[in-house]
């Protein structure tokens, strides 16, 4: 499958993003945030960084990035779209996932091998995990703390639609150590911590992360 | 060249971290008194001449770009 992911200025984790998409045998393309065309793939990744600088709201310019149309368009329609961190960000501002993301409640950067547990194997980007399945993965944000009102809440618990959730420790101030969401379609998924940078042995904390960039292929095998 | 200010501020209910690093800082500081912080943004914007359509306009863009909803609250006013 091709996945695209795409560069916006200030993102740092395409390269290691795209690098993912092809250990987990995918084609990875290169797409830039100025253009207006997403070269036919079959997926996006929204990757990782300081898009912009942060300024004004993490997300909030590259949420108005020109491909975004079509990136909005797409995932309205079925696309598959995985934010990862700046990503997530990205998908809470262009409100294709509810929510937002602040400051760490402690107010510090952090970055550290975390624990997660993915809770929903039903989406695009997930179903190569078990239900349960515990992972760790690195985490690296200082505006990580995922919020939402009550009634969002509630129904994202009810609905399922929490896909991974913090384990033993609650890095952000995350409302229910909540790490990643989805849309009611399982298309769009938004995480915090960076499955992009757990996918080789070589460097470091594993290939617990994989299972996001084998997802797909293994999704549309089944059907 | 009139100014037209946007303050956009966190909701209510949500958790504002910076407000209380800056709360917690004060008694250190040795000021007394100050019960809660709140931190926001404030934008200037301006503009050839305030009409009705402008005003509009900046109050779209407030909901829309300056402050996300989802979690902040905005006032549009103009500034004499």
């Amino acid at each position: 499958m091709k996945i695209g992911v795409i560069t916006f200025p200030g993102t740092l984790d395409d390269v290691d993003a795209q690098r993912a998409v092809r250990v987990g045998g995918n084609e990875a393309v290169a797409l830039w945030h100025g253009d207006h065309d997403l070269q036919g793939v079959d997926a996006v990744i929204l990757p990782g960084g300081f898009s912009y600088g942060d300024y004004l709201r993490c997300g909030a310019i590259s949420r108005f990035a020109p491909i975004m149309t079509e990136v909005i368009e797409g995932a309205q329609k079925g696309l598959p779209v995985l934010g990862i961190c700046n990503g997530f960000q990205m998908l809470v501002e262009s409100h294709l996932l509810p929510g937002g993301l602040l400051r760490n409640d402690h107010l510090k950067f952090i970055c550290r091998d975390q624990k997660l547990r993915i809770e929903n194997v039903s989406t695009a980007w997930t179903s190569a995990f078990t239900q349960g399945q515990e992972i760790v993965v690195p985490l690296k944000n200082g505006e990580g703390q995922y919020v939402a009102d009550a009634d969002t809440i509630e129904r994202l618990e009810g609905e399922g639609r929490v896909v991974a959730r913090y384990l033993d420790v609650n890095p952000n101030g995350s409302v229910n150590d909540i790490a990643g969401i989805t849309n009611e379609a399982g298309n769009v998924v938004g995480l915090m911590p960076h499955p992009e940078h757990a996918v080789e042995t070589l460097t470091g904390s594993g290939t617990d992360g994989l299972g996001f960039f084998t997802s797909l292929a293994e999704k549309v095998l089944a059907r | 060249m009139p100014r037209v200010v946007v303050d956009v501020m966190p909701k209510p209910e949500i958790l504002d971290p910076q407000g209380k690093a800056v709360l917690g800082a004060l008694p250190r500081l040795g000021f007394t008194g100050v019960t809660e912080v709140r931190q926001g943004k404030r934008f200037e914007l301006e503009i050839p001449e305030v009409t009705d359509d402008a005003l509009a306009q900046i109050e779209k863009l407030a909901e829309t770009f300056l402050a996300n909803t989802v979690i902040e609250n905005f006032v549009v006013r103009v500034e004499q």
